[in-house]
This record gives structure tokens, sequence and C-alpha cells, in this order.
């Protein structure tokens, strides 16, 4: 099996008297494209940032290529500049324009110069399939459009693993396909992903892995041939029932 | 030639005896567009100068100490906040006068500073509050997502602070510091009560010599109008030419 990219261990989170994450185990391999599946409130998002420690563990340990985030001694700054996140309120830099906003982490955060960051803005903008809005602000973006700009971001800091929030839940229907087939074709290209999604198509299509959690749990998880044909547990079943008419 | 001007300020040339006897004998005192140009004005504009000073520095030296003051109120916990609020609501509750005086005892008390650099001081610390007020609003206002996005390539809080959250903060609160700028330069003209002489104190010198109130105070109007009039269109340029491009 190829390396392990990534590795939680025993991640409990409590908000105030509420226990959101229960006891997570979870590992990620090189290249490999892992769905978080599961109702609203059942903790995903939250597990999501705690692999880059946007949210703080209050228990566990979270390991991103063989380094332990909740290490109180390590740079999360430097940690986190290799793993991408893309968020579902897309969350582009507004008074940046779309190619200011890939290369503005290659400058401030990496130290490169501006020609080289913008250099490599445009590359990951044609990869995106936007480089003719490169000069855009937000603003003046499509919901798709902002999202593909978000994903470009991400990939700008050749992220060792991507995160996706749910990507797609704040566009419109007919917006949704752009982004889905960017993140397809990353898939592809190899790119290690850990995606929290309500596209069951998508997931059923590009993930190696579907993990179904529920109450802070993980439920169920398998491939996703497994998964969504022949779910195990009544409760993934349920779930699944409920996105019958994304696969009419 | 103005003309329309110079003819409406002698159809309303007032004679003052027509609606108040003068308490100085038989003296008509006559406001004429060529008294307040040729005279008044030019004597006042002597001290225009002291009176934009003034207001620049302390304009400059509260925009510095308020947003110090904002970002500590806003980035550094419960306690400096609790004491951030206590300073406004105090500041904010007394008249520009009072405080004015009591800084300025304080001030010129304890350091020897001429009576300029104490009101300027004065003014500062006044203006600080306001502006402290009118940056925190600002920040508060930018979307949490910014930091969070910012965080999320690796920026550490104090760039993402400066890279991304306050280009947009100052933007957004450029409306209400054009409006803080008109207030301070109109509150400058209270540091003639501690001796300095400027606008305000030039008239109260001509209305001794003179005894033409009206005329005297009508030009000092006009002066201010002026200043504050231009600071605004200075101001509102500014805003325009830093405004971020959307679709509208």
């Amino acid at each position: 099996m190829s390396r392990e990219i990534l590795r939680l261990e025993n991640i409990h989170k409590c908000y105030g008297s509420t226990e959101v994450l229960k006891g997570i185990d979870l590992s990620v391999h090189e290249s490999e494209v892992v769905v978080l599946l599961g109702p609203s409130g059942t903790g995903k998002s939250t597990l999501l940032r705690c692999i880059n420690m946007l949210t703080v563990p209050d228990k566990g340990h979270v390991w991103v290529n063989g380094k332990d985030l909740t290490d109180p001694k390590i740079n999360i700054n430097h940690a986190r500049e290799h793993m991408g996140m893309v968020f579902q309120e897309f969350n582009l830099f507004a008074h940046l324009s779309a190619i200011d906003n890939v290369a503005v982490g290659l400058v401030k955060v990496q130290g490169m110069k501006k020609s080289a960051a913008l250099e490599r803005a445009k590359f990951e903008l044609e990869k995106v399939g936007l480089s003719d809005k490169a000069d855009l602000y937000p603003g003046q973006l499509s919901g798709g459009q902002k999202q593909r700009v978000a994903i470009a971001r991400a990939l700008a800091m050749s992220p060792d693993v991507m995160l996706f929030d749910e990507p797609t839940s704040a566009l419109d229907p007919e917006l949704i396909g752009e982004v889905l087939e960017v993140m397809q074709k990353l898939a592809q290209d190899g790119m290690t992903m850990v995606c929290v999604t309500h596209e069951m198509h998508f997931a059923k299509k590009v993930a190696n892995r579907a993990i179904f959690m529920e109450g802070g749990v993980i439920v169920e998880e398998g491939s996703p041939a497994e998964f969504f044909d022949q779910p195990k547990t009544d409760r993934a079943r349920q779930f699944l029932g409920k996105f019958d008419s994304q696969f009419e | 030639m103005p003309l329309p001007l110079v003819s409406f300020m002698e159809e309303v040339t007032i004679d003052i005896r027509t609606y108040e006897p003068t308490p100085y004998g038989e003296k008509t005192m006559e406001l004429t567009f060529e008294r307040v140009i040729t005279y008044l004005i030019p004597y006042l504009l002597k001290g225009v100068f002291i009176t934009v000073s003034v207001s620049f520095f302390a304009l400059f030296f509260g925009a510095i100490g308020g947003l110090l003051l904002a970002l500590i109120r806003v980035y550094r916990g419960k306690v400096s906040r609790f004491i951030m609020i206590i300073i406004s609501s105090v500041f904010r509750a007394l008249p520009q006068t009072v405080l004015l005086l009591l800084l300025y005892f304080v001030i010129a008390g304890s350091i020897n500073i001429s009576a300029y650099w104490a009101g300027t001081l004065s003014l500062s610390i006044i203006s600080c509050v306001y502006q402290m007020e009118i940056f925190r609003s600002s920040i508060e206002s930018i979307d949490g997502g910014q930091m969070m996005a910012a965080r999320a390539i690796g920026m550490s809080n104090m760039k993402a602070i400066r890279v991304i959250i306050l280009p947009q903060a100052l933007r957004r609160a450029l409306p209400a510091w054009a409006n803080e700028a008109a207030g301070v330069i109109k509150g400058s003209s209270l540091v003639y009560i501690i001796g300095v002489v400027e606008v305000m104190r030039l008239a109260q010198y001509e209305i001794a010599r003179s005894r033409e109130p009206f005329a005297v105070y009508f030009s000092v109007a006009l002066i201010y109008f002026v200043i504050v009039y231009l600071t605004n269109l200075a101001l509102r340029r500014v805003e325009k030419k830093l405004r971020i491009p959307d679709i509208s």
C-alpha cells in the first residue's frame, strides 16, 4: 500500500456540553479519495477542520506526513501550508482579484517572488478553466467560478492533501457540475482528498472509500461499491434512501 | 467673478440695529461681501494652518492609536475587550470641551509642552477612542471565513490580519472615518480655549477689536465649511479609488 499521508487517532471534540466527535480513527493514504458522508450535524465538518487544526481537538492525535499536529511545539502555520482546504462558502479574499487570491499565499506565506507567483497562479487558474477570469474580483464571479478559484488557491500551495468541506452545498444546481468536474480531475491526477459532501453520485464515482458518520462516530466504512449498493447498517440504508432521487 | 453671490450678499446686508440695539453706541455693523473677502477671511486664514495641522496630527495619532486599540479589543481576549469598552463608554459620554480641558490639565501638568502640542495631544486621545469604535466595527464586519481561509493557507494570525483583514476593514471604515475627520476638524476649534491661536482664537481677537461678531463668525463658518468640504471631497475620491470591483 502507498504512503500514509494522514492519520487521526481517537479524536474527541466538545462544544460546551455537546460532544460532537466521540473518538474518530481514520487513516488516509497517498492518492486516496475519501468521502465523509452522513446527516447534518454529525461532526463531519468538525472532523475535517480538526485535520488542519482550524478546530483544535480536545483529545487525540492528528498525524500529517508523520508529524503530530497536536504537538504544542509544532509550527501549525507551517503544517497548514501543505494542506489545501476548500470551504462551503468559498471564502475567497474579497479585496483581491482571482489571480491575486491564488498568488497571495505563495508570496506572503512561501515568500515567492511576485512575478513567479503570478505565473504559478495563472497556471493553476488554467487548470480549473478560469484563465480568462484572472483579473476579476470575487464579487464579479459566479458561485461555481468562485469555488474553482478557491480550489486553485489551495492547489497553488502544492498541498499533500486537499480537504473539501461541502464544496458544492452553497451552489445553484446548475453550477455544481463545473466544480465536481474539477474535483474529479484532481482525483484522477492522484491528489489525496478528503471530502465532506452530499453529492452521492460524485462520491460513488470518484471515491476510493466512503465513511458514514453519525452522532460523532464512524458508523460504517467501505468501498463505494459496497457502501452504496449493500450498506451493512440500517442507519446507512436509511440515509442513502433519502438520496434515491440523485441516482435516478 | 461669482457675481450672483456678490449681489446676493449685498441684498442681505444686515443692519443689526433693525433687530437688536448694539451695546456699543451708534456704530452700525454691516456684513458686506467685500469686507468678508478683503479683510476678515485673509485675517482669519493666518490661523488656518494651525487649525489644519492640529486636525491633521489629531487624526493621524488618533488613527494609529485607534487602530491599535481596535485590534487589541477584537483579538486580545475578554479582559482587554472589557477595558476598552469602559474607556470607550466613559470618553464618549463626556462633552469634548470637558474632556479637552481635563486632558489638557493632565498633560500640561505632567509634561512641559506647548499649548499647541498639549491641545493636539488631547484631541488625538479623544479622536483615538472614536476611531477605535470605527475600526472595531469594520474589523468585526469582515466575515469570519476570511480569517479561516487565510489561516488555512498557512498565514499566522498577525499576517492574516495585515494581509487579508485590514485591507478590507479599512476600506469599509472609510465613510465613517471621513465623518470623524470632519468631526475632528470642527472639534479643533475648541483648542482656542486653552490658548492655541487658530481660526477661532483669531476670531475672538477680531470680535474684541471690531465688535462685529456676526461678520466674524460668518467668515469663520465659511472657512470651516471649505476645509471640511475639501477634506470630504478628497476622502470620497480615495474611497472611490479603493473600491473593490463587483458586478454593479
